[in-house]
């Protein structure tokens, strides 16, 4: 890892939002994108591994991605560029703002431990994404939504098992109403069991909000023409 | 390799208790003891719904009985459901068909109003009473077997009473709310467990996730978890296991004796031999076997994981077998609690002289 990044690591997780501040500040003196790509993501994605590692805890995890999520959300909108083959459309600026044309959704089902979608949210904000959060909701009324706005990847934290296993009834409502979006899946039941992802009719399980990052990225790379 | 020994070498059969003290005392029983922390299954087994099994304690007296007659469990279990605590806190309840009754909604959406709140009593709640006329039920048809009684940590029930998310503000922004939250808590929490044992529980189960160091930095849990649980446990006027439902300890499992814990449930997610070392002879270990994975096993996975467990955590003994979590889900089939309970019979009784000579549970 960078030395840049590991010093905004440490800034993360000590929470020293003055050090933060002033190392994005720097970092996108010229572009204000440029801390995306080149700290906040690798950062966020660092935490997420150690996580995994069981060598940082969840209030650190939650804690990092709230404190990028609030700087990210400070810079000029993130609105849509046109693509082209110019040298600049590949800089790392140019590909989180292309994020912006996928439609991503998130949600949980009948669960009110929303912890793990918040956190998930912070992430891919902070990365530059835009998402529609429908909140707490149901199979059913969750596949009107994912229908109405064109969701093309959901993404579905959950707690419990129950809930994880409603999952199979909102694939099927979904694929009732023709729209297969990828059904990007975590939470501590798939964490514990890895076939529950198939079992669910889910595409992918992430073991942390940096997974989802990365498997976002890979569903976005798929659906690029 | 076999399991078979001549009947003049077998341990004699104890008594649930026995065995469950004999292994807290650190030395070995006749078996490991398996506690099956079975609670929703009990509907099942008298054919009935979710919510209408926990709305009358007989039905979890008799729910209860059953189980332990036909898994061999060495315990009853009182818990009903974690949401019932937030419910005698004014919170709501949502019921599931096939899961643990859920809380809804947080009771704390602004933070100053934790300075309005007021533990409730136990005596004046009907759904803690009814926990109570189980236990009670429960004592009064068996005299003897362990029975389990369940209270959420002061540090955790926050997660229920006001959103992880708003907690995790409360913990790091509003320190002095956060401790006038946290003496809420105590006093309803030593009021409850109290009442547990007085009712008829032998031990309290106090969960506590958020100590869990899959949750918080171990440096968070020496300030805040760790001196929470020391203060509460000591007003606890019985044993106490400390489970942190699915979270990892090996980090912290040094700082745990200092508790009072004399059990520690612990996760699938950690290394069961690398604990027991680390317990040494401290503490009791309670866990490992993956309740999430449990649905799928057939007898075969069953009873291997039952072996690996044993064999990394029953020699001495100080270990009890169980899932890892605290619940066993409702869609763990009857069959897998049967070949859970067969593989113990079989592989649990000391002395476990078999683990030497297999290869499938050393490394």
């Amino acid at each position: 890892m960078e030395a840049m990044v590991t010093a905004f690591v440490e800034a993360l997780l000590a929470m020293d939002r003055l050090k933060i501040e002033e190392m994005v500040a720097s970092a996108g003196a010229k572009d204000p994108l440029v801390p995306i790509d080149y700290l906040v993501v690798p950062a966020l994605e660092y935490v997420g591994e150690q996580w995994e590692q069981g060598e940082l805890s969840l209030s650190q995890v939650y804690m990092s991605g709230r404190l990028c999520e609030e700087l990210i959300t400070k810079l000029p909108p993130l609105t849509p560029l046109p693509l082209g083959d110019d040298e600049d459309s590949h800089s790392p600026a140019a590909r989180s703002l292309r994020a912006h044309n996928i439609n991503i959704g998130i949600s949980t089902l009948d669960d009110y431990h929303l912890l793990g979608k918040r956190m998930v949210c912070a992430v891919l904000r902070a990365s530059g994404y835009q998402l529609c959060d429908y909140g707490t909701t149901d199979p059913t009324t969750l596949a009107a939504h994912v229908v109405r706005d064109q969701i093309q990847v959901l993404l579905l934290s959950v707690l419990m098992l129950p809930a994880a296993l409603r999952i199979k009834e909102l694939r099927t409502a979904l694929n009732a109403a023709g729209q297969c979006p990828r059904i990007l899946v975590g939470g501590a039941p798939f964490r514990f069991d890895p076939n529950l992802c198939q079992e669910v009719g889910a595409d992918a399980a992430g073991a942390s909000a940096a997974d989802a990052l990365e498997l976002v990225r890979a569903a976005e790379e798929a659906l690029t023409p | 390799m076999t399991s078979q020994r001549p009947a003049s070498q077998l341990s004699p059969v104890m008594t649930s208790l026995q065995r469950v003290l004999t292994t807290l005392g650190q030395s070995e029983p006749d078996r490991v003891p398996l506690f099956l922390l079975l609670t929703m299954h009990g509907a099942r087994e008298l054919g009935l719904s979710i919510h209408d099994y926990f709305a009358d304690p007989q039905h979890v007296i008799e729910g209860q009985w059953r189980m332990r007659l036909k898994y061999r469990n060495d315990c009853y279990y009182a818990f009903f459901y974690a949401a019932i605590e937030t419910k005698a806190w004014g919170a709501e309840v949502i019921y599931l068909d096939n899961g643990p009754p859920n809380c809804g909604g947080p009771l704390v959406r602004d933070l100053e109003s934790i300075r309005q709140l007021q533990p409730p009593r136990v005596a004046e709640s009907p759904d803690l009473r009814r926990v109570l006329d189980a236990i009670a039920g429960l004592r009064a048809r068996d005299g003897a077997t362990p029975i389990i009684g369940v209270v959420m940590a002061p540090f955790s029930l926050p997660v229920m009473q006001l959103g992880f998310e708003r907690y995790l503000t409360l913990l790091y922004e509003h320190p002095e709310l956060f401790d006038h939250l946290m003496r809420l808590n105590e006093v309803f929490c030593v009021d409850w467990a109290n009442a547990q044992l007085k009712a008829g529980a032998t031990a309290i189960c106090y969960f506590d996730p958020v100590s869990s160091q899959t949750i918080s930095r171990p440096e968070d849990f020496r300030r805040r978890g760790k001196v929470i649980a020391t203060r509460t446990i000591a007003q606890i006027q019985g044993p106490v296991a400390m489970h942190f439902a699915s979270g990892r300890c090996v980090r912290i499992i040094e700082d745990l004796p200092a508790t009072g814990a004399a059990v520690i449930g612990v996760s699938a997610d950690d290394d069961l031999g690398q604990l027991k070392r680390a317990a040494a002879g401290q503490l009791t270990l309670l866990g490992n076997l993956n309740g999430i994975a449990m649905r799928t096993w057939d007898t075969a996975a069953a009873e291997q994981a039952v072996k690996q467990a044993i064999a990394a955590a029953g020699p001495g003994g100080g270990f009890i077998l169980s899932d890892n979590h605290g619940e066993i889900p409702f869609q763990v089939p009857e069959e897998t609690l049967l070949a859970i309970a067969d593989a113990v019979e079989r592989w649990g009784r000391y002395p476990l002289d078999w683990i030497a000579q297999d290869a499938t549970v050393t490394d």
